[in-house]
């Protein structure tokens, strides 16, 4: 795929004789070979590190103005509401543009579920992704304390907590998170910190997810195998420049229709309330895209137990590759598997809804049974249905059509004629 | 799949649909919901409005609510009631805040000036509960993004004060409010006919001084609406011309694979 490249100008080559950086950016996205079929589904892997470059932009403008201190955070992003020079605009993005960069991921996810993009030889571009989510998590999960409302400093008092249910250790381990006996300026300060810092890890892990996706190139969306070079390729510039390009816009008016027309649609009213440790807020909820997370912590009447439940929601992703045992990647060829993974999709929406409820009653028992299912999906369904599932034949190339065993006949019967 | 696909697809509207209410809490009357100018995608307030809304806050809120977060001048900027340079220095020095101190160490006290923010009423959070049979008068700053149901919330509990109903027993400093959480405010009805005189000669019904206060509100915890909608109107529209070029590029260039 590095086709030499010869910069154009005497500096580039200059350059590029020392240092071959052009050469390597070249190769990985002007002629890098790209399956040709692949649907709107994949543009969300550009969109992603638009989002990316996109929030580390707009906080870094935010961290010159913010002041992490108990007293003053909260005055000090009003006063970049209101006096920086386009502070609104900027501190807009940054909070709907965490919104977007989740809804980005989880069809980015969605899209290798349902492909099976995670299977051999792409194993280590999924859990590479695993810990880039991880990281997202903890990343919006800190950036969201930072202003210091209601939401924010309860969201942080419950999360933190939950360390205490470590046995023996516990309560000293969230007293040194907290650097003191309470939630307040010093957890503050190391929150803002580590915000600052994991969008950066993140991008370190995307260059290595990118740099993993280009050894075997792209799955596609019938599964199979191309190769590189074929019929079956298209030089990634121009084809998915532009593809992903016009995937961008659409994309960005979105964004923008959240940002200039409904910017606090996705937040909650309590975090334009100054935090208050002497009041607890009515009903304390995480962000939307925390929900399921947040459902299946409170399925468990116990707090270690919802934890360690909660962890492995996360951590079971990891563990995919293996998990499904069956060799056909696409769902389009696993008719059984097509039916379990829109369940499966169907179960983590119910979880968000239910996230969002009061944790008693019916929407509790509701709660217990689809994380339940929840795990069901991986240790039991997914293994089975390697086993079991009569999958459809596989076409050859992304060029030749499937051909139905009458049809291969005739297909013989013509070439054995004309012979 | 059809089954499914199916479920997926309803779960998700329903998710949708709980998000936006996930702050409707408690038992609460639905708002009653006025013409507001400010709403849709080029909306704007109305100057006046938000002039008399200055007048309602400065007559009766501010008595008991502070707007920490507002400064004097910026009734003077654009996207606010504009008031002239001039009107907004007389209103900042009908207060009075606190000088440096002076020489000898002594502190003054001086009339505010544009750069002062809004003077509160009270010294502390302390002095504000005693005056108020124990209960805090929130600072209104972003009360109107603070509260679901924003403008309109506060609208309607401005108006919402009705006679109780005699099987309910209020405690002293408690007021009987169909809007409120639980139908009870320790804020007693403030907006009586004519409770302000307008210089611009409005009539001052309880309705009349609700919207405009609650206008004025509206500005003072999103100052930047006006730019913003303005602003989103023409990126909105870039975008659009934008994609249908990207559109045909696209099919362009794709058009001979297959
Ligand atoms: C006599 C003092 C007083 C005056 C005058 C007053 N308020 Fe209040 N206000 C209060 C108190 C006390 C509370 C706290 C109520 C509670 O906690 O139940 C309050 C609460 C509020 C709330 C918050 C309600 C909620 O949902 O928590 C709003 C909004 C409000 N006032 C608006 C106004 C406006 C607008 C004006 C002027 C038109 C005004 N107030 C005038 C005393 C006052
Ligand atoms: C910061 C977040 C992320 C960025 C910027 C990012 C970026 C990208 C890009 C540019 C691609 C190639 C284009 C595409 O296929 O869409 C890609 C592919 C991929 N990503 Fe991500 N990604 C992120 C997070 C994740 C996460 C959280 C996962 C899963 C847990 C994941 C799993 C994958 C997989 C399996 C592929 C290969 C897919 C294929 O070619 O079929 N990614 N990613």
């Amino acid at each position: 795929m590095s086709e030499n490249y010869v910069p154009k100008s005497a500096v580039g080559k200059w350059f590029n004789d020392r240092l071959p950086l052009l050469n390597l950016i070249y190769g990985h996205l002007l002629p890098y070979p790209t399956p040709k079929n692949l649907n709107y589904w994949w543009t969300f892997g550009g969109i992603l590190t638009f989002c990316l470059v996109t929030q580390i932009i707009t906080g870094l403008v935010l961290a010159m103005h913010y002041v992490a201190d108990a007293d003053l955070a909260f005055a000090s992003v009003e006063h970049i509401m209101r006096d920086v020079n386009y502070g609104w605009l900027l501190r807009y993005i940054h909070s709907n543009g965490a919104s977007l960069f989740f809804m980005a991921v989880y069809i980015h996810m969605a899209r290798s579920i349902f492909y099976g993009s995670y299977k051999e030889p792409r194993e280590l571009i999924w859990i590479i992704g695993v810990f880039i989510f991880l990281l997202m998590i903890a990343t919006a999960f800190m950036g969201y304390v930072l202003p210091w409302g209601q939401m924010s400093f309860w969201g942080a008092t419950v999360i933190t907590n939950l360390f205490s249910a470590i046995p023996l250790v516990g309560e000293s381990v969230t007293n040194w998170l907290w650097g003191g006996y309470a939630v307040g300026s010093p957890l503050l300060t190391r929150f803002f910190t580590l915000h600052y810092l994991m969008p950066f890890l993140i991008f370190a892990l995307v260059i290595l997810h990118v740099w993993a996706l280009h050894v075997p190139g792209n799955n596609n969306p019938e599964g199979i195998n191309v190769v590189q070079g074929s019929q079956d390729t298209v030089p990634f510039h121009p084809h998915y420049v532009v593809k992903d390009m016009f995937a961008l816009v659409v994309f960005l008016i979105v964004f923008a229709g959240f940002v200039f027309f409904v910017p606090n649609l996705l937040g909650h009213t309590d975090n334009y309330i100054e935090a208050n440790p002497l009041q607890t807020p009515e009903h304390i909820v995480p962000e939307w895209y925390f929900l399921p997370f947040y459902a299946i912590l409170r399925a468990v009447p116990d707090k270690l137990g919802g934890v360690i439940l909660m962890i492995s929601a996360i951590a079971i992703l990891a563990f995919l590759p293996w998990l499904d045992t069956s060799k056909v990647r696409s769902a389009k060829y696993r008719p059984l598997y097509r039916q379990f993974v829109w369940l499966f999709f169907a179960n983590v929406i119910l979880l968000g809804y239910l996230g969002a409820q009061t944790a008693d009653g019916l929407f509790l028992i509701i709660g217990r049974i689809a994380t339940v299912y929840y795990f069901a999906h991986f240790i039991i369904i997914l293994p089975l249905l390697g086993y079991i599932e009569k999958t459809k034949p596989l076409p050859k190339s992304l060029s030749e059509p499937v051909l139905s065993p009458e049809e291969r006949q005739m297909k013989a019967a013509a070439s054995g004629a004309s012979a | 799949m059809k089954i499914s696909k199916n479920l997926f697809a309803t779960f998700l509207l329903l998710l949708c649909f709980s998000i936006t209410q996930l702050h409707a809490a408690g038992e609460m009357k639905e708002p009653m919901h006025p013409d507001w100018s400010f709403e849709g995608p080029l909306g704007k307030f109305e100057r006046a409005s938000l002039q008399r809304g200055y007048q309602v806050y400065t007559e009766v809120c501010s008595g008991c609510h502070s707007m920490n977060l507002l400064s004097y001048r910026n009734l003077i900027e654009e996207g606010g009631p504009e008031f002239s340079e001039s009107q907004a220095k007389a209103m900042a020095a009908a207060f009075e805040v606190k000088a440096a101190p002076n020489a000898d160490g002594e502190v003054e006290m001086r009339p505010a000036i544009l750069s002062d923010k809004f003077v509160s009423p009270y010294e502390n959070e302390q002095q504000g509960r005693a005056a108020n049979g124990g209960a805090y008068p929130p600072d209104l700053s972003v009360m109107v993004k603070a509260r679901h149901g924003g403008a309109d919330y506060l609208y309607s509990l401005l108006l919402g004060y009705v006679d109780a109903p005699s099987d309910i027993k209020l405690d002293d400093g408690v007021y009987y409010n169909e809007y409120a959480k639980g139908q009870k405010i320790a804020m007693p009805q403030v907006l009586y006919e004519d409770a302000v005189v307008y210089t611009d000669g409005t009539t001052a019904t309880p309705e009349q001084m609700a919207r405009d206060v609650t206008m004025f509100l509206t500005w003072a915890a999103e100052p930047k609406l006006e730019a913003r909608k303005r602003i989103g109107f023409k990126v909105i529209s870039y975008l659009l011309i934008l994609s249908v070029l990207l559109y045909f590029t696209n099919r362009q260039i794709w058009k001979d694979t297959h």
